[in-house]
């Protein structure tokens, strides 16, 4: 059974000019002792897409569509039962997660709260003092020292505040693991050691991970798999190896273009954005919603609803250069 | 403004927290920093986690005082009365790290963004001024974001909201912890484009903590990079990436994908403690150099581990706080050099 399958998901936040639709329609499935990578456009919905997995969204928020998580319907779940599998069936690292640990508590008892909660029958009835040792060997598998239990969130660092998250997230061994932003306030080293954990997790005890990352070089070392969302959708999914080097979709392209190599003379002192305005999704264009953005847009791509099609053996695209020969295909090579 | 000094500079400068013991403070966050800015030069800080750069930036800014040292901003010592600070917050302006706890979540983005129009009393159309920021930082259009809340936006809007509210008041300096960690490349190529225009066209001062080495490539001028409270090495952006000096810096850049080429050095060791920092160089501990016998063949182990290191001079092309040969601390480099005044041992 597969861990996680999401089917055809919207989700409209309900705001003061009406309803916004953040996710239009994502299918993805994300299988046990495996990796898959999110990336996409600042306001593109994917702290939308973890967030409505675990049904943490705003309560005034429309969600459509059908999420399982080993085959249960999370949609359809009482609070009880969803309270239940949180965290220990499934867990979150939020993005911006260092802001959410509560300023009047050590950091210890925070990280023990869950266990507590949503630990093993022993965990709960052995108490918190019996959980010390736990608590340091998280903080520890995480790079933080052992004795920062007893420190309170401001004396930490911004990087030593969201390894506390992540060392909660991992605090009842869930299945399933999402990460929205886990490293960004980490150096490249310490960002290697938590990836090298969690990698570790997928391989020796199974569990599987939804990675949400700007970071294109960390998703395309860590993932089995990568989608690129776009205005609420996927516009590409492929092997995490190559989608980046080889993208298919224009703005795929184009993100993976803007990443800063070092060393590379093109972009010292030479950084990169995309021409024109993210969009905005109280006001989508219509067709392929990058038509505007788009070097290779034709006349269709103003009208045509593009969807996801396969444009390679594992891979697919949403443009309608993808999957047919001739011209368009030439358009798109000479994008590379 | 023209003068002679640096924009801003920082001497000998020492923060920290907790109980005192003999005037020196439990907790040794920055311990001996050496720093200039000059008009119009964009310097990226990186660094361990817990390193002491956000602690550095708050100090610059006043947010926090240090114990030794001082900060200078055109050469004259920060004031740290309320009415001379508010002042300065004018010209030098903070992006905080963290865009979820700067932000106060009962204030819509038009009234956080204008809120320092309105500190400041800055005369003008208040609405004009708050739009363009926002477009600026890539919010378009602005009058969308107005009325928003800052739950209501992603994580990279939120950090948006806060470079605009710093970009409204056309400052002198900013000061960025991690300005654009939550962006993706293209919105972050973007905002790090307008840092540059606004450097080449107004002059304006840029240091910029990032765990983001290629946003280092992208547009900084100087590369500083810190280890334990201190800066380890310093010097031009081309020259630190692709020539690193101290072993630090090594093993930072041995991980990077680009480098998958080089063996990746992955440090062993406690995580460093700023309650308690080693004797003689204060990477000993974990120095890969002093394990793979570099620093024995160069006559310099013991030195390592039992003399106190200088902290790093100012005004270095490309210095590194290692005692090995060619470094800063060798005592050879230092001397040809002309170490300008301010060096202290620690
Ligand atoms: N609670 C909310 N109410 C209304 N709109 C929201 C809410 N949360 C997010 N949005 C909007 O929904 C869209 C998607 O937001 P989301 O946080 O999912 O983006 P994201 O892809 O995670 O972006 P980032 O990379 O910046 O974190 C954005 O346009 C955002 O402004
Ligand atoms: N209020 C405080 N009380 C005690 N210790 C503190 C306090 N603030 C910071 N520290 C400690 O000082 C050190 C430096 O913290 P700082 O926030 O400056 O690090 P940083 O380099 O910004 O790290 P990061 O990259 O993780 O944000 C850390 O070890 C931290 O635990
Ligand atoms: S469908 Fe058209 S507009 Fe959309 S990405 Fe492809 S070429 Fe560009
Ligand atoms: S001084 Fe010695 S211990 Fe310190 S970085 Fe250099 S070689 Fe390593
Ligand atoms: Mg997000
Ligand atoms: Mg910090």
């Amino acid at each position: 059974m597969t861990l996680l399958e999401i089917q055809d998901l919207h989700v409209d936040y309900r705001i003061a000019g009406g309803l916004l639709p953040a996710v239009r329609g994502v299918d993805l499935t994300v299988g046990k002792g495996q990796i898959l990578g999110v990336a996409g456009e600042s306001g593109c919905g994917k702290s939308t897409l973890a967030g409505a997995v675990l049904r943490l969204l705003p309560a005034s928020t429309a969600v459509r569509g059908r999420i399982s998580l080993h085959g249960e319907d999370v949609l359809g779940m009482s609070w009880g039962r969803l309270r239940a599998v949180r965290w220990s069936a499934a867990s979150i690292v939020f993005q911006g997660a260092m802001s959410g640990l509560n300023p009047v508590h050590r950091i210890g008892d925070q990280i023990a709260e869950p266990i507590l909660l949503h630990g093993t029958p022993a965990q709960r009835k052995a108490g918190r003092k019996a959980l010390a040792g736990k608590v340091g060997e998280l903080l520890e598998s995480v790079g933080v020292p052992a004795w920062r239990a007893q420190s309170y969130p401001h004396e930490l660092s911004g990087g030593q505040r969201q390894r506390v998250m992540i060392a909660m997230a991992l605090a009842c061994e869930p299945d399933l693991i999402i990460a929205d932003e886990p490293t960004t306030a980490l150096d490249v080293m310490v960002q290697a050691q938590v990836m090298a954990l969690l990698k570790s997790l997928v391989t020796e005890r199974g569990v599987g991970m939804m990675l949400i990352s700007h970071d294109l070089s960390v998703l395309s070392h860590v993932c089995d798999r990568v989608a690129v969302m776009y205005a609420g959708r996927i516009v590409e999914e492929g092997p995490a190896g190559t989608l980046f080097t080889d993208a298919c979709h224009p703005y795929a392209k184009a993100l993976a273009g803007a990443f800063p190599v070092i060393g590379d003379m093109a972009s010292r002192r030479a950084p990169r954005g995309l021409p024109g305005d993210p969009p905005y999704p109280l006001d989508l264009p219509g067709g392929c919603p990058f038509h505007p953005r788009c070097a290779v847009a034709i006349e269709q791509c103003a009208t045509e609803d593009v969807r996801l099609r396969p444009a390679a053996p594992g891979r697919a695209a949403a443009c309608v250069h993808v999957g047919v020969a001739s011209e368009s295909a030439t358009a798109l090579e000479n994008l590379r | 403004m023209t003068s002679v000094h640096p924009v801003l500079e920082v001497r000998d400068l020492h923060v920290g927290f907790g109980p005192r013991k003999g005037g020196v403070p439990e907790v040794r966050a920055v311990d001996g920093v050496e720093l200039t800015a000059e008009r119009g030069q964009i310097i990226a800080l990186a660094g361990e986690s817990g390193c002491g750069k956000t602690t550095l930036a708050r100090t610059l800014l006043g947010l926090a005082q240090p114990w030794r040292g001082q900060v200078l901003y055109h050469g004259t010592p920060l004031d740290y009365r309320n009415s001379a600070l508010k002042a300065y917050r004018r010209k030098v302006q903070l992006v905080l790290q963290d865009p979820t706890g700067a932000l106060n979540p009962r204030r819509t983005v038009y009234e956080a963004v204008a809120e320092g129009l309105r500190i400041h009393r800055v005369p003008g159309d208040e609405r004009a001024k708050v739009a363009q920021a926002l477009s600026l930082a890539g919010l378009r259009p602005a009058e969308n974001f107005f009325g928003r809340y800052p739950h209501e936006l992603s994580g990279g809007q939120r950090q948006r909201v806060v470079i605009a509210g710093a970009l409204v008041l056309n400052p002198e300096v900013i000061v960025a912890d991690e300005p654009v960690s939550s962006l993706d490349a293209s919105v972050r190529g973007e905002i790090l484009a307008l840092l540059m225009s606004l450097r080449d066209e107004l002059g304006l001062t840029v240091l910029v903590v990032t765990h983001d080495l290629g946003l280092a490539w992208n547009i900084a001028d100087q590369l500083a990079v810190m280890y334990l409270g201190r800066i380890v090495e310093i010097g031009r952006t081309e020259q630190v990436l692709a020539a690193p000096k101290h072993p630090y810096t090594e093993a930072l850049l041995s991980v990077l994908p680009e480098t998958r080429h080089r063996e990746p050095v992955i440090l062993t060791g406690e995580a460093p403690d700023p309650r308690h920092i080693p004797d003689g160089c204060r990477f000993h501990p974990r120095c890969p150099a002093l394990t793979d016998g570099r620093a024995q063949r160069a006559g310099v182990a013991d030195r390592c581990v039992g003399e106190p290191l200088q902290m790093l001079p100012l005004h270095r092309a490309h210095a590194a706080a290692c005692l090995l040969p060619g470094h800063v601390g060798d005592g050879i480099a230092g001397a040809a050099g002309g170490v300008p005044t301010g060096v202290t041992a620690s």
